[in-house]
């Protein structure tokens, strides 16, 4: 009998009520045939072993650059379902679409995803992809680290969306602030999921600030001075120094937290004299440099694309580069502002009140000099050019609201409402998904030597800013009407329902705009528009000198950088032939061998999570084996190189008709 | 590659040996900011006793002083390694590289026993926000102690079996870095946690 | 045919209805305050609403003006500058705009949230305000009652309320008196707000604790000082005093209707409160009763 009782209890933990409704059944059902379906394609078409060389084991950071992009769409479609669901429940009062419980959960995994596994892969999919490529290198400094960070992430991406199906998803919010994230009032195993899962992300995305800081400092071709390089590499600088200072306390806050739940100790309970405030602050030191992490290389994208499709130089070089600065170094000083009403008396909270509004002079500057850059331009309409002409209005708004926010006393009014709610999607969605999805069409290209259609790139643009504008404008006003995040549903008779539907309709109006982008993908994959040339906006930075896609080593020979924005320069003074080789000047060239350590490593990583998920030791105790093996594994296996001889490069050239004749 | 010329050890020499290096460093200043965070921890929780004991009360300096004289000796056998690595002699490198690892070994059991000996007086870090503090900023200093034993273990074998090549010289290099790291966080533990808990 | 129209003008109705009278309703509780502390809050957010409105509105005419004069079409007959990336003159000048209309708001941010710190009265009535999952609990440790998700209070007399939870962290937030404050587990923390005249206003807790936090909402009577005397003579004699067994129940994580006790035992209280930053009182409350 001990058997059948073992057992009855697992399956209790496994599949508590909250899994069992019946659409998470559903998904469950339609997930388990997809991945089934997949196999078997698959199989049928003998692709597994062309999976695992190509992709589960490669270093190369381009292609490294389309997992963490595939993934991240993949991430914005399970956040923005998650989104419409909250959407659907606040369509009217009253509304019980989902139950307070689930709703819950939907609001917590929806503001994880967006910010941990959509937004953040985002913004690295667009550093693999292009920062190698724009300083002139071959590869990233840490080529198989980079896979490590991707696998890590990707694992921990798996961790947190199993939990719908197994265990039951967290539900303490994104910022999951004790005590109500400890035991007392949050037990079974959601809440462990969201811990350990940012926390394997979390490794990998310090792992990837180190590469990318080392790779800019050290891996740049001969004469591309600090001052020389494209203001996204500088915005991919910054960011990478921003992780490495900003992650270590959220590894702490998540890892208290851990060792409160799983291992009894007593940092944030209310017993035992523990002090959630810690939690608060830690949490806060990581959060508020995140936004800046999520935001700049927004603002880096932009610094590309306006002067390509205005056909002039950045206005105010220098300017731009010394207000990334700022903004990171004035970000650190700033996370009190999440906490006014804390209790941290009138002086600390004049002085953060402050740091954030000094932001914003930065920022400003940086509005105003791409206005600049535009001017005495010629802009050309492009889809890129579209997303960054809506980012300029929009997030002007969602800067300015800012402000107000960090007016202290104006704050005690705005806290946790959805003035504030309305605030932040402007500056993230406004920015940073702008951002991304700007340099997603910019670099598609390059990316996948195919162009995505404009008219319907054009069309998804349309329809995701108007829905963009329409969900979160009324939130504004929601906010001065008394409505509070995360309400599960609201009473009738605060005046709240008319712009509560309003917001809703443009949330389904913006998920219409996501489906017609997927389309317009789908659609260019089929009926694919080459880019032969590898230069089809008429670029002005390195990586428009390269075919499209690169070849894996880049570069087959390294330019001497003479100039800010080389490629236009070598247009200008018509140099492009420098690009060229000829029989005389090839060499070979080495890049690194693939690796199959990166995703043992991570898989390690992965069990040992599930293990402490489910304080299940002796599997934590595996998993922890496992990481020293692959760790000794990939030291014992000396870091292996390829050698691409100079036939074969030459052959790969001239087949792109780069050799000189 | 190298400049013979050059007086630079043949680690930093190499390009890409240097880069990893850098790597190195910058991975050391995340540890570094980690290592901040829980002294800040600390620092805020150390008078958030409840009912479990004081600092004062828990502490006793004997064997932190022997721990500590342990782990400094042991950053000098770890520099000597190097010196033996520099000047090409691989048994003496990895000889002290294994005098290194006994002394963290043995710091490592100090702590454990120590730890080992207030949980049986009854002093879990269940019982107090100090006391988790206490366990968790000391305990993951021991941690990464106990991983660079690990470490140096691996890199004894790998000297052993491939003598001293340019990767083997800069994985030397990097773990003298680490181990040093250490004995610096130990020493910002001893003054911070220890001696101002016992004043 | 009719029938489908007609079957449009509801609908839109409730949707345009709400677009061309935001700021008008009573529905916008902050811009309709009831005290000193809610109407100073007003004035920041109206003055800082003006100033970055003006940067949004030259920023939008800058963009607009831009987008219209340097299109990439054929017979643009706008200036080409294609090496113009630099103006001293001008980058001074956005940076003198950024900055001179944050001073704008900076000051009176600064000014406002030490004079919103500084209680206007050195004998306020003080209420202790307990957050329980899904209820909110007020103390008065003068009068000696308890009511829960309700509370009265006279008018143009400084409230202290002096904040805890014996739940997850909260914020007691009534929008029409003044802005919020968290209750935090082991601390407490202090918030004056006035009513400068009478109503029933509506608050609610503003952090998110759990399923049934979108319910925990409690009511506030403003009244004048007569209508409060009696109101509180009312409560003492009911007779109705909050024991240990009442204390235990209201701890449960239920939603409730709203309560009142004639008297409460002092320890459902911190004896001493921490983190105090109010200043100008004469004595610190204890509970001393």
């Amino acid at each position: 009998m001990p058997i059948q009782r073992w057992t009855l209890h697992l399956l209790r933990l496994l599949f508590p009520p909250q899994v069992l409704l019946p659409d998470i059944v559903a998904i469950d059902i339609g997930l388990t045939v997809a991945v089934i379906v997949i196999g078997v394609y698959l199989t049928r078409t003998r692709r597994w072993g062309w999976l695992w060389h190509e992709w589960i084991t490669t270093v190369d950071h381009k292609k490294i650059g389309i997992m963490y992009l595939i993934a991240a769409l993949i991430m914005l479609f399970r956040g923005g379902v998650d989104a419409l669901m909250i959407r659907s429940q606040l369509i009217a009062p009253n509304a019980h679409f989902m139950g307070a419980q689930q709703y819950d959960e939907v609001f917590t995994t929806h503001g994880t995803v967006m910010i941990f596994f959509m937004a953040m892969p985002m913004v690295f999919a667009l550093f693999n992809a292009t920062v190698p490529l724009m300083i002139g290198a071959r590869d990233v400094a840490f080529p198989r680290l980079n896979a490590i960070s991707f696998w890590l992430f990707a694992f921990g991406a798996i961790l947190l969306n199993m939990s719908f199906s197994i265990g039951g998803s967290p539900s303490a919010g994104w910022m999951s602030y004790p005590p109500y994230s400890e035991l007392l009032y949050n037990p079974g195993v959601g809440e462990n999921y969201f811990l350990l899962s940012l926390q394997v992300a979390g490794i990998g995305t310090i792992a990837t600030g180190i590469n990318f800081l080392v790779t800019i400092l050290r891996m740049r071709a001969p004469g591309m001075s600090l001052s020389k390089i494209p203001v996204f590499v500088w915005s991919a600088l910054i960011t990478s120094s921003l992780v490495l200072f900003a992650f270590p306390p959220l590894t702490v806050a998540l890892g208290l937290t851990m060792l409160d739940r799983v291992f009894g100790a007593s940092f944030f309970t209310i017993a035992h004299q523990g002090m959630p405030m810690m939690y608060v602050n830690l949490f806060w030191i990581f959060g508020h440099p995140e936004v800046y992490i999520l935001v700049m290389p927004a603002f880096g994208v932009f610094s590309e694309v306006v002067p390509t499709f205005s056909r002039k130089p950045l206005f105010g070089y220098e300017a731009m580069v010394g207000s990334l600065l700022a903004i990171s170094f004035l970000g650190y000083g700033t996370w009190v502002h999440h906490f006014f009403e804390m209790g941290a008396g009138p002086s600390v909270n004049v002085f953060f009140g402050l740091s954030t509004m000094l932001i914003a002079i930065p920022t400003g500057v940086k509005m105003f000099n791409w206005i600049f850059t535009m001017w005495g331009g010629r802009i050309r309409l492009t889809v890129p050019m579209l997303w960054q002409l809506a980012f300029i209005p929009t997030f002007v708004v969602g800067g300015a609201t800012g402000i107000m926010l960090a007016a202290v006393p104006g704050d005690y009014q705005y806290h946790n409402s959805y003035f504030l709610i309305a605030h932040f999607h402007n500056v993230i969605l406004g920015g940073t998904v702008f951002g991304m999805l700007s340099g997603m069409y910019y670099w598609w290209p390059k990316m996948f030597g195919w162009k995505l259609n404009q008219r319907q790139g054009t069309w998804a643009f349309a329809l995701f800013v108007s829905g963009f504008w329409l969900t979160f404008m009324p939130q504004y006003f929601l906010g001065f009407e008394g409505m509070t995040r995360r309400m599960a549903t609201y009473p009738a008779g605060l005046g709240w329902t008319t712009l509560n539907l309003w917001s809703t309709v443009g949330a389904f109006v913006m998920g219409a705009g996501f489906l017609v982008m997927v389309y317009n993908i789908l659609w260019s994959r089929r009926y694919r528009d080459w880019d032969v040339t590898g230069d089809p906006w008429d670029g002005r930075t390195l990586e428009w000198s390269l075919p499209s896609p690169a070849p894996e080593y880049n570069f087959a020979r390294i330019p001497m950088v003479q100039s800010r924005d080389e490629w236009w320069a070598m247009k200008q003074e018509g140099r492009t032939d420098e690009v060229k080789i000829s029989a005389t000047t090839v060499h070979p060239i080495h890049m690194p061998r693939n690796s199959a350590m990166p995703i043992m490593l991570a898989f390690a990583f992965f069990v040992g999570a599930i293990g402490l998920i489910f304080a299940w030791f002796w599997m934590a105790i595996l998993g922890g084996l496992g990481v020293i093996a692959a760790l000794a594994y990939g030291s014992f296996a000396d870091y292996s190189e390829v050698e691409i001889d100079a036939k074969h490069v030459l052959q790969t050239e001239a087949q792109l008709g780069r050799v000189e004749s | 590659m190298s400049t013979t010329t050059s007086t630079l050890p043949p680690e930093f020499q190499d390009n890409m040996e240097s880069i990893r290096i850098m790597g190195f460093w910058i991975f050391l200043t995340t540890d570094l900011v980690l290592f901040g965070s829980l002294f800040a921890v600390y620092v805020v929780f150390r008078s958030l006793v409840g009912l479990g004991p004081t600092p004062h009360q828990l502490f006793v300096i004997g064997p932190v002083l022997t721990e500590t004289l342990i782990l400094l000796t042991s950053s000098f056998t770890c520099s000597l390694s190097l010196y033996s690595a520099r000047i090409n002699r691989v048994p003496g490198a990895i000889a002290w590289l294994i005098v290194t690892l006994g002394l963290g070994m043995s710091f490592v059991l100090l702590e454990i026993h120590e730890f080992a000996s207030d949980v049986l007086n009854g002093h879990t870090w269940h019982q107090s926000a100090f006391l988790s503090a206490f366990f968790t900023l000391v305990g993951t200093h021991g941690g990464h102690v106990s991983v660079g034993v690990g470490w140096a273990i691996m890199l004894a074998i790998q000297i052993g079996l491939k003598g001293l090549t340019l990767t083997t010289r800069r994985k030397l290099y990097a773990f003298a870095l680490y181990w040093h790291f250490l004995d610096i966080v130990w020493i910002f533990i001893f003054t911070v946690v220890y001696l101002s808990g016992i004043a | 045919m009719t029938k489908t129209r007609r079957a449009w003008v509801f609908p839109a109705i409730i949707l345009f209805g709400g677009l061309l009278t935001p700021g008008c309703g009573s529905d916008y509780v902050v811009f309709h305050p009831a005290g000193p502390v809610a109407q100073s809050e007003l004035n920041l957010i109206v003055l800082s609403a003006i100033v970055v409105g003006v940067v949004i509105v030259v920023i939008w005419v800058l963009w607009a003006y831009v987008l219209i004069r340097f299109r990439d079409t054929p017979h643009n007959t706008a200036p080409y500058w294609p090496h113009w990336q630099h103006h001293r003159v001008l980058e001074v000048m956005v940076f003198v705009f950024a900055t001179v209309a944050l001073v704008v708001v900076a000051i009176p941010t600064v000014h406002k949230t030490y004079v919103l710190d500084r209680i206007p009265s050195r004998h306020p009535l003080v209420i202790d305000v307990t957050s329980l999952d899904y209820k909110w609990l007020f103390e008065y440790p003068v009068q000696h009652i308890a009511t829960v998700n309700y509370f009265y209070m006279p008018t143009h007399r400084p409230v202290l309320f002096q904040l805890t939870a014996r739940s997850p962290l909260s914020a007691f937030w009534a929008p029409n008196l003044g802005g919020m404050e968290y209750a935090m587990p082991n601390r407490v923390l202090p918030l004056w707000l006035e009513a400068s005249h009478s109503g029933v206003f509506r608050g609610r807790n503003a952090n998110f604790t759990g399923i049934d936090f979108w319910r925990m909402t409690f009511m506030v009577h403003a009244v004048p000082k007569k209508t409060f005397s009696h109101w509180v003579s009312q409560v003492q004699a009911a007779k109705h005093p909050m024991t240990r067994a009442t204390w235990r129940t209201l701890l449960k994580p239920t939603v409730t209707p709203p309560l009142r006790y004639s008297n409460y035992p002092s320890w459902t209280f911190p004896q001493r409160p921490t983190a105090f930053t109010v200043k100008g009182l004469e004595y610190v409350p204890t509970k001393n009763p």
